[in-house]
């Protein structure tokens, strides 16, 4: 390897796109690799639960179609990692159709490398009962049980997997589930793209300049800069601690980190630390199915009913259990019944610290969660229906309490999953849960 | 009496992870920085009290260098399960923005 490597963030990721100027810049300016994250699990655990990924595919695949095309020019690799957001089988699959028709719609001819990150209940479950799997904290219940119970489980990677794949030859690299840090090295500043300039006006490229003490940060659009500060302040974003930043392998320790502003664009960082752990873990994230949503969107305006909102929706939420007991036969411990008032507590639930109504009208989303969809579908019309008409002292005579802007009021939403692992699993070969598939298109 | 947002260029709250949330909270300057943390109203005990966690759960940085505070608590209920409200925990930081500050 070459004293110093050119990283370039395509963008933040995948789906949502960059400049296509900034790119074609970048990589003509001396880019080692084209790298871009296309996954989180800050979208909730949905995409990792269902296998769907997190479209759009055709933005997807426009934002490929340049990172490919540049990168062949040039002679360098690509870099993708967490395929299709959540990184499972099924999302590095689609990740992988789409590649392949880009180049049958090309003419393209490279060597492509698919790393699954996918684990088998079965795998996991013999990790687990040798005692290589620890939990986090805070982490849910993970026991042979809910493991067996769980949709989808994934190991995130660190670097090697995807170092194995480049040195086989591979010009594009997929990945499954992978840390940042293992597509770029300088992986924080540059995993979410122009996230670290002073001011991101769109989603666009991020570069670094890596050498042995440190790297130089620097936007390849001209029209965007980055400052000490704003490079500084992105090592904070969605880490809970600010010094250590745990990954595969290892943690990166930034307590010495110097912040450099080399011009008006550029940034210099220098003395982070990666300490390679005595043992090497990777993270574990796995997603269970937790029911099925039905949902009710509703309006409320009436002054008199708002006074005393709480009051009407606790006897409401007793009316509807008696009712769905007597008519549908289904206990009230069979289902989750929530009422999310949007202008009152619906966004912070139990830690709002605001107790009653203060505007002149809530948005009200009934939500309701089963064991299976067509359940949610039968306990949802019972409910919307009751509290239309639900009584308040000061009315007499028939009401209607709820302003739906939909005919029909309700809608079925599908599955609801819940993350079920926040755990790291030990292992002898950094390599040894990732299974690389090569092939020459 | 001020509050918090006046003295900041940034507030805001996010997932670290599913399991837990994190805020920073960004001084306009050193000046600001300094009244906030003088004034006694921010802090691990009371960010505990706000978010009903454990004081031994809430870590609580304070970095003079970026003049931020940054906090991170576990979530009690995890991003996108069902009883949850903010699947990114974008908007948790809320009740924080104006936090009354008495400067004595």
């Amino acid at each position: 390897m070459s004293e110093k490597l050119k990283a370039l963030a395509a963008t933040g990721n995948l789906s949502t796109g960059f400049e296509e100027e900034s790119l074609v810049r970048a990589v003509q300016q001396g880019a080692g690799f084209v790298g871009c994250d296309a996954g989180t699990t800050d979208s909730g655990p949905y995409y990792l639960g269902s296998g769907n990924p997190r479209g759009p595919r055709e933005g997807t695949k426009r934002n490929l179609h340049i990172m490919i095309r540049e990168a062949l020019r040039a002679g360098i690799p690509v870099i993708v990692g967490s395929a299709g957001h959540a990184g499972g089988r099924p999302h590095l699959e689609w990740t992988i159709e789409i590649i392949k028709e880009l180049a049958r719609e090309n003419g393209w001819h490279f060597k492509l490398a698919a790393i699954d990150s996918e684990i088998t209940k079965e795998d996991l479950l013999d990790a687990f009962r040798r005692g290589e799997v620890t939990p986090l904290y805070p982490a849910p219940d993970l026991n042979e049980g809910t493991l067996r119970q769980a949709e989808r489980f994934v190991a995130m990677m660190g670097i090697e997997p995807i170092q194995a794949a480049l040195s086989s030859g591979a010009q594009v690299v997929v990945a499954g589930r992978c840390s940042d840090v293992a597509i770029y090295a300088a992986g924080k500043i540059l995993e979410c793209g122009a996230a670290s300039a002073a001011q991101r006006l769109y989603p666009d490229c991020m570069a670094a300049e890596l050498d042995q003490e440190g790297f130089t940060v620097e936007p390849p659009n001209p029209a965007l800069r980055c400052t000490p500060q704003s490079v500084a302040a992105h090592t904070l974003y969605e880490n809970a601690d600010p010094y250590y930043l745990v990954e595969s392998g290892g943690t990166l320790d930034t307590t010495a980190v110097q912040y450099e502003a080399l011009s008006d664009r550029a940034v210099r960082v220098r003395g982070s630390r990666f300490v390679a752990s005595e043992k090497y873990t990777v993270r574990i994230e796995g997603a269970a199915l937790a029911g099925f949503r039905s949902i009710v969107v509703a309006g409320i305006r009436d002054p008199l009913l708002l006074r005393q909102l709480d009051k009407f929706l606790s006897s409401l939420r007793a009316v509807i259990n008696r009712k769905i007991e007597k008519s549908l036969k289904i206990s009230s411990n069979a289902y989750t019944l929530s009422f999310r008032v949007y202008g009152w507590n619906a966004s912070l639930g139990p830690l709002e610290p605001i107790s009653h109504v203060e505007g002149h009208e809530i948005g009200l989303i009934i939500d309701v969660v089963a064991s299976s969809q067509s359940m949610a579908a039968d306990i949802l019309p019972l409910v919307w229906h009751t509290g239309l008409h639900h009584a308040i002292p000061e009315h007499e005579g028939l009401i209607s309490n709820f302003a739906f802007p939909f005919s029909p009021p309700g809608i079925d939403v599908g599955p609801v999953y819940r993350f079920c692992a926040n755990h790291v699993w030990e292992l002898k070969d950094p390599c040894e849960p990732f299974r690389m598939n090569m092939e020459n298109l | 009496m001020r509050e918090l947002w006046e003295f900041t260029k940034l507030i805001r709250s996010k997932n670290a992870g599913p399991f837990e949330l994190t805020f920073d909270i960004m001084f306009k300057d050193a000046d600001s920085f300094h009244q906030v943390m003088k004034s006694g109203a921010l802090t691990p005990e009371l960010i505990a009290h706000l978010y009903k966690t454990q004081r031994e759960r809430t870590r609580f940085f304070v970095i003079e260098r970026l003049l931020t505070v940054k906090i991170s608590i576990p979530r009690a209920i995890f991003s996108g399960d069902v009883m949850d409200t903010d699947v990114y925990g974008g908007q948790f930081h809320g009740p924080l923005v104006r936090l009354p500050i008495d400067l004595g």
